[in-house]
């Protein structure tokens, strides 16, 4: 393989209730990023619906990879190779992905590459930043997972903490839900917090016994349930917007705390976040400002990368065909995927 | 013409390839491997041993449904992504339908019944008018197998049938059938591609193709939180109703 040949990967991702694909060129090029959400479906049930979103997952995959292809302007016949989310995730979501993608790469004779969703999660980061390079600390937050993790090396990971409960994101939604703001969780109780005050119910900060890098949010939630029960009770009004901030500053400090504490420990300069969670303003400024105290250099996705996306499984993707990693035809979607495991 | 046909609906896994009048080659495998895992490999292998140049098929074809759901999306998103791939159409072919190919030429009624759970088959009604011409009585559809066994006396004909609901009601059936009845045999009693390619090149000749981005499969059923929110508002509906009345 001569050096300066362009590796193009077209990368298809369909874990939860995103159905994506896009075309990288050698991991950190995005030519095309497309994303058909399903938020207004599942926006009736009030969370994700797996069935349905498999089944959405199949009506729309053929047009989401097209469209990427032709954003791109490419074709099937100029990629070298196929990458794919294969887990965790739902399992009927993640199997359409996996079998189109393998499908397609049969047919089309391309070498297969199954990607950890979180490993893509993590490598968004190497998309907008092209200084950065392993190794470094990520902390990966999304509705599903709550990861904090060393980078050894592309390809490498290993994690110091990850939520013994909830994930962050499935605190967010919940919460929400307690207080009215509806599904998707996330961005309305971040701009719900917006007009409130952070500093006004003072909800506990978790603490887990054992790893001290480990996480744990249904204490909190849990908290904020009995705080809006309370104020039931005794007939008072809640302050929806100050819940909204308060809780969301508890888990940001969770998280900025558990971060730094890991810089202390294992020292390096760059420190990165990941992940739906990532794009919450409060999560980024406070992040941002506590490695600039600390003289860390901060990375984070632009907001459209921290989502669930095929671009940044293109770039996992892209290291891991360069370090050889070829699947087979026999790939299966893995639900409960550990991070590391190959 | 030739057509490569797909099916996982049901616990078999199968891929078969048809040119015009023949079959060249099937591979059937029903083992509780997951389809995921066997599908392709198994065309791989099909392929391999026919030599088959993917781009020589005119049309793919899937079992589209009814059956496990998720048999149903690997089958379907396995056969949109070749269609994609090699930009040929896709032929859905009704699962039941398929199945009571596999008794083509058949004196008999056929009547394929596929465990549906809950008391419930998936299943359909059918006559031959000759070796290959095939009528349909019952369209494919989720029912009771009482209701089956009503349909089934009311027709008053000898059936034959076959499919995964067979060892499930076979009781049922002996102790509230009125007609002749008998079982097929092992080998024409499950899911076969070389039946739904066989079915699919008259669908071909026919023009019912359909561009891979647009196939669907056929589930017969929603999704419970579907079901469960329609009936709430049904329910809702009937309390308003009565209110205003």
């Amino acid at each position: 393989m001569t050096t300066n040949k362009e590796v193009k990967i077209l990368a298809i991702e369909s874990s939860c209730d995103e159905t994506a694909a896009a075309v990288v060129v050698n991991g950190r090029n995005v030519r095309s990023n497309v994303i058909s959400t399903q938020i207004p479906v599942h926006t009736l049930y009030g969370g994700v619906v797996p069935e349905i979103a498999s089944r959405k997952h199949v009506e729309r995959v053929n047009q989401v990879v097209k469209k990427a292809l032709d954003d791109a302007g490419m074709t099937l016949d100029d990629m070298d190779a196929i990458g794919v989310t294969y887990g965790p995730g739902l399992v009927g979501a993640l199997l359409v992905g996996v079998s189109t993608a393998k499908a397609i790469a049969y047919a089309a004779d391309k070498p297969l590459v199954g990607v950890h969703h979180i490993e893509g999660h993590i490598s968004a980061n190497y998309i907008e930043n092209l200084d950065l390079e392993p190794p470094f600390l990520c902390l990966v937050v999304s509705g599903g997972h709550t990861h904090l993790v060393r980078v050894m090396d592309y390809g490498k990971y290993e994690i110091l903490g990850r939520t013994v409960d909830d994930a962050a994101g499935e605190a967010f939604d919940k919460v929400a839900r307690a207080i009215g703001l509806g599904y998707p969780g996330g961005p309305k109780v971040e701009k719900k917090a917006l007009e409130g005050n952070p500093e006004a119910i003072p909800f506990p900060k978790a603490k887990v016994s054992g790893n001290a890098y480990d996480f744990s949010f249904s204490g909190l939630k849990s908290a904020v349930l009995n705080y809006i029960n309370g104020a039931k009770m005794k007939g008072e009004e809640i302050n929806e917007a100050d819940i909204a901030a308060s809780f969301q500053k508890a888990v940001v400090d969770a998280l900025v705390d558990h971060a730094m504490n890991a810089l202390d420990e294992y020292g390096g300069d760059k420190m990165a976040i990941a992940g739906g969670v990532a794009s919450n303003g409060a999560f980024r400024k406070a992040m941002e400002e506590a490695c600039r105290k600390r003289g860390v250099k901060f990375y984070r996705p632009s907001p459209i990368l921290c989502t669930d996306n095929a671009a940044m499984i293109g770039a996992a993707a892209y290291y891991d065909f360069m370090a050889g990693k070829r699947d087979s035809w026999d790939l299966n979607a893995i639900p409960n995927l550990k991070l590391g495991e190959r | 013409m030739k057509i490569l046909a797909l099916d996982s609906s049901g616990l078999v896994a199968s891929v078969a390839v048809v040119e015009d009048e023949t079959l060249i080659g099937e591979y059937s495998v029903n083992y509780k491997k997951t389809h995921s895992q066997t599908l392709l490999p198994m065309l791989d292998t099909l392929a391999a041993m026919i030599d088959l140049d993917l781009h020589t098929i005119d049309a793919i074809a899937v079992a589209e449904g009814p059956g496990s759901f998720t048999g149903l999306r690997i089958g379907s998103a396995t056969a949109k992504g070749l269609g994609f791939a090699l930009n040929k159409p896709l032929i859905g072919i009704p699962t039941v339908d398929g199945l009571a190919y596999q008794l083509a030429g058949s004196g008999n009624l056929v009547c394929p019944i596929m465990d549906a759970r809950r008391q419930q088959t998936y299943t359909g009604v059918y006559r031959f008018r000759s070796q290959s011409e095939m009528e349909v009585l019952v369209e494919q559809c989720a029912i009771g197998i009482d209701e089956l066994v009503d349909k089934l006396n009311e027709i008053g004909e000898a059936v034959t049938f076959l499919g995964d609901g067979v060892p499930v009601f076979r009781s049922f059936l002996e102790e509230n059938l009125k007609v002749d009845y008998d079982f097929a045999a092992a080998h024409q009693s499950r899911q076969s591609a070389g039946a739904v390619a066989s079915l699919a090149m008259q669908y071909a000749r026919d023009g019912k193709m359909v561009d891979a981005a647009d196939f669907r499969p056929v589930y017969l059923r929603l999704s419970q939180a579907e079901r469960e929110r329609l009936e709430a508002e049904k329910r809702k509906e009937a309390e308003n109703g009565a209110e205003e009345s």
